[in-house]
């Protein structure tokens, strides 16, 4: 099925979709030679040979018994496609007891992740391999979509509303999550992650923390990890060409105009504020448009993040 | 029944000179050819934006407009295609102009309600023109709370949609009442073209279902203007309760759009074979059949939505009776071929080409009705290409099919026909290449020069109806030796259709006889 589909079957609930898939595409292969065939050889066939020839075709009007066979048939074959959709389908959706809950909530344009014990994410959710995962779904702003190919499986995420879906994640591997309802200028970047770990692995992981990079891994090299995992690009660009925000390179330490006409140095205090209060100081020019990470970047990572933007000179 | 044409009397309704005689014109006719003469504008300015689209797709790196032109774009490519093309080209542009003639009437039951509806519409369209100060970014789905938050003029586009729709309700009022009232002495039910069953399905689609996208934008209005929070989940109204009342509309209207198309290529299929067509009945009512069950099937865009497994199980199920009436129809169009004597002029190339890419966009139905695939295959390309092969492989083939049919007889001139196969070859090649792209993994590249080679076939097409516009010879009044009653009027017919309204004695399709 790999050249039908771009993506892998990375669970067995994939492997069934795939089933169905398969099947449509044969009996659809099957319609399609059929009908194709015969209106072509048809076509051919009884193409007028002789000019003045017209006026001695057949007068067929109809045929009921075909009329018949050609309710039947289809009926027949779009009801089994019907059932075999909707089996697979509400085996899919019925979670499994014992599943491990994951919240994520979307907004623009990131993907908020909240582990039950209360570790937190951005575009990035770790599981373990081989046990069900339950994902809880919210959205803060505006629809957003949360589709994981690999595993043929898509909700919708709806403010005011909690959604949910389940996957049983098989294999250890790196899976992308894409956003698949438009919500705005940065809906083609709204990208996430999901990484299935093996047990021992992730068992060690949250020990840590749920920390990545160990332990004397240099703030700035962790800033910019977190910048790009956080979706921080989508908005701004390190330079070049400016998206909604501000650029990053030349930041820090330079004389920044704010809305409200007063003008700031941008220091470490002010980059901090930016990211747990963006609203507080907006600069001039830019829309105030980017949500707070207060609840989601954990102090040790704010700081992270001003380091590296330091090194941006 | 005998091809006996009128040979007219010099009144073509084309005598008439100055903007007057167009701007308040009773003329069926005449409203006719403005509608397809502002369609077709339409259609091609949405065409822009989709080679604009596919230019900026060349590269995953955004080369010539930012992300949020680009989001422009597309809006405006769907909602111009959608609202201003597809919904109104056939039913009100050669629906206007055939169907009283079809029909052996005069002219529309309320000439003036006609008229109304198009300059409703004109207004709808210069609204939305005037939308243009801020373009909208929604797509052409207007999900909110996007639609409901965003700083673009969402309001207005909304309330130019609404003008589009009333117009829309007002010619398919007209329609039904028409095709009741004003039928020639005898012509009964069963002695009707299937164009005009097709329209008839259409109108009832158009009069039941527009008044709901027309009230689900003014509620999109008012949560704008007024701050009511119909759809706002912080003051008790749901996102989702705007994309069922999107739907219960935007489904059905799909129909709108392809079952006129059906109709058309119902007429040109048997004209072209010389044979009758085959299983009028079946093909009659299975249009019924689709504008019935379309009514029933609008859940079907929302099985990610968050509705209950059991409603998503019971809009999948009705889903695929869709499928039967149009397989039905496919069926009885390739029997009809069966035997003929066949020849291949523009109209029939179209029709066949309608078939052909229909049948593929048929297929691939299917996979989205079913649930687990749909699932998957939701909001992806996939979509995108099963839609563009019904809509554009399906329902623009057979506009363009029945501009190449009746050309001759709304314009008084032939078509050069070796340069319209030129043109229907390059859009056959272009087309495919361009959409059959996306059902797979989306190569852009191949796909954007599909779509300059369609483009160069549609430009052609066009240049070809300017040239026979000018200087085509002039037409017979029935170049294809066909049936129906628009055939027995002059080439431009005159403003009265008939001299005398004929009186019907047998069905259209009596084809390969020594008659005809």
């Amino acid at each position: 099925m790999d050249n039908v589909h771009a993506f892998g079957a990375a669970s067995g609930q994939a492997a069934r979709v795939d089933g169905v898939f398969l099947l449509i595409l044969v009996i659809g292969v099957f319609f399609f030679f059929l009908t194709q065939g015969m209106l072509i050889y048809f076509a051919v066939k009884y193409r007028r040979r002789l000019p003045d020839r017209d006026n001695e075709t057949p007068t067929i009007t109809g045929n009921p018994l075909f009329e018949f066979l050609w309710i039947l048939i289809p009926s027949l074959v779009v009801v089994a496609i019907f059932y075999y959709g909707w089996r697979v389908y509400t085996d899919q959706r019925i979670p499994v007891a014992g599943a491990t809950e994951v919240h994520v909530n979307a907004r623009q344009w990131m993907y908020e992740i909240k582990y039950p014990d209360g570790r937190t994410a951005i575009n990035e959710i770790r599981v373990p391999a081989g046990k069900p995962v339950k994902f809880i779904l919210s959205a803060t702003d505006v629809l957003h979509g949360f589709y994981l190919p690999d595993f043929r499986v898509k909700m919708d995420m709806i403010p005011g509303r909690v959604t949910t879906l389940w996957v049983q994640p098989d294999r250890p591997g790196s899976y992308q999550i894409y956003c698949t309802v438009y919500c705005g200028t940065g809906h083609s970047n709204m990208l996430a992650r999901l990484v299935v770990m093996p047990q021992r692995e992730y068992a060690e992981w949250v020990e840590h923390g749920g920390r990545e990079g160990g332990e004397h891994e240099p703030l700035a090299v962790r800033g910019e990890r977190i910048v790009k995992n956080a979706g921080c690009l989508n908005c701004h660009a390190v330079e070049g060409k400016e998206k909604i925000g501000p650029n990053f390179r030349g930041l820090y330490g330079s004389k920044v105009p704010l809305e409200d006409g007063k003008s700031v140095t941008a220091d470490e205090e002010f980059l901090r504020e930016s990211i747990v209060d963006p609203g507080a100081k907006v600069v001039k020019g830019y829309p105030n448009v980017m949500p707070t990470f207060k609840a989601t970047l954990p102090r040790e990572d704010t700081d992270a993040v001003v380091e590296y933007l330091k090194t941006l000179k | 029944m005998p091809v006996e044409t009128e040979s007219g009397n010099g009144r073509g309704y084309l005598t008439e000179r100055g903007w007057r005689s167009w701007a308040f014109t009773l003329d069926h006719k005449r409203i006719g050819a403005m509608y397809l003469w502002s369609t077709i504008v339409f259609f091609l300015i949405g065409g822009v934006f989709a080679l604009l689209l596919r230019l900026e797709l060349l590269s995953p790196q955004a080369k010539y407009f930012s992300n949020h032109t680009y989001n422009v774009f597309f809006t405006l490519h769907g909602s111009m295609m959608i609202f201003l093309f597809i919904i109104p080209a056939i039913p009100s542009g050669l629906g206007n102009f055939f169907v009283p003639l079809h029909i052996g009437a005069r002219d529309v039951a309320f000439p003036r309600l006609n008229l109304a509806s198009y300059w409703v519409f004109a207004a709808g369209f210069l609204v939305i023109i005037g939308s243009l100060v801020a373009p909208m970014d929604t797509g052409w789905t207007f999900y909110t709370p996007y639609s409901a938050k965003s700083a673009a003029a969402v309001t207005t586009l909304s309330l130019g949609i609404f003008l589009i729709g009333m117009s829309s309700i007002l010619t398919g009022l007209n329609f039904l009442v028409t095709i009741h009232k004003m039928r020639a002495p005898g012509m009964t039910w069963h002695r009707l073209p299937l164009f005009i069953w097709g329209m008839y399905a259409t109108s009832i689609i158009q009069v039941v279902a527009t008044p709901v996208v027309g009230v689900t934008f003014l509620l999109l209005a008012a949560e704008r203007l007024l701050g009511v929070g119909f759809f706002d989940p912080s003051k008790g109204g749901d996102p989702v309760l705007f994309q069922h009342f999107f739907w219960f509309y935007s489904h059905p209207v799909v129909y709108v759009m392809i079952l006129p198309a059906m109709g058309i290529v119902s007429e040109v299929i048997p004209v072209f074979s010389r044979k009758p067509i085959f299983g009028y009945d079946a093909i009659a009512y299975s249009s019924l059949a689709i504008a019935f069950i379309g009514f029933l099937v609008w859940g079907h865009h929302m099985f990610t939505s968050g509705m209950s497994p059991l409603a998503n199980a019971i809009f999948s199920f009705l889903t695929f009776f869709v499928a039967v009436p149009t397989a039905v129809k496919v069926f009885n169009w390739i029997a009809t071929l069966y035997k003929g004597s066949i020849t291949f002029e523009s109209p029939m190339l179209y029709a066949l080409t309608f078939i052909f890419l229909f049948i593929v966009g048929g297929l691939t139905g299917p996979f989205l009705g079913a649930l687990a695939t749909n699932v998957q295959l939701h909001d992806t390309y996939f979509v995108v290409a099963h839609f563009h092969y019904t809509m554009m492989g399906g329902t623009v083939m057979g506009f363009f099919a029945g501009l190449h049919y009746w050309f001759p007889k709304m314009t008084g001139k032939m078509l050069n026909e070796k340069v319209a196969r030129a043109a229907w070859a390059l859009v056959f090649v272009g087309f495919n290449v361009t959409f059959f792209t996306m059902f797979i993994h989306v190569e852009n590249v191949i796909s954007t020069i599909g779509s300059a080679v369609l483009a160069a076939g549609i430009l052609l097409m066009c240049w070809n109806f300017l040239q026979g516009l000018r200087k085509g010879a002039p037409a017979p009044a029935n170049p294809w030796r066909a049936l129906t009653l628009e055939w027995k009027a002059a080439s431009p017919p005159d403003t009265e259709n008939f001299h005398e309204i004929p009186v019907v004695t047998e069905w259209p399709y009596g084809y390969g006889t020594p008659k005809a």
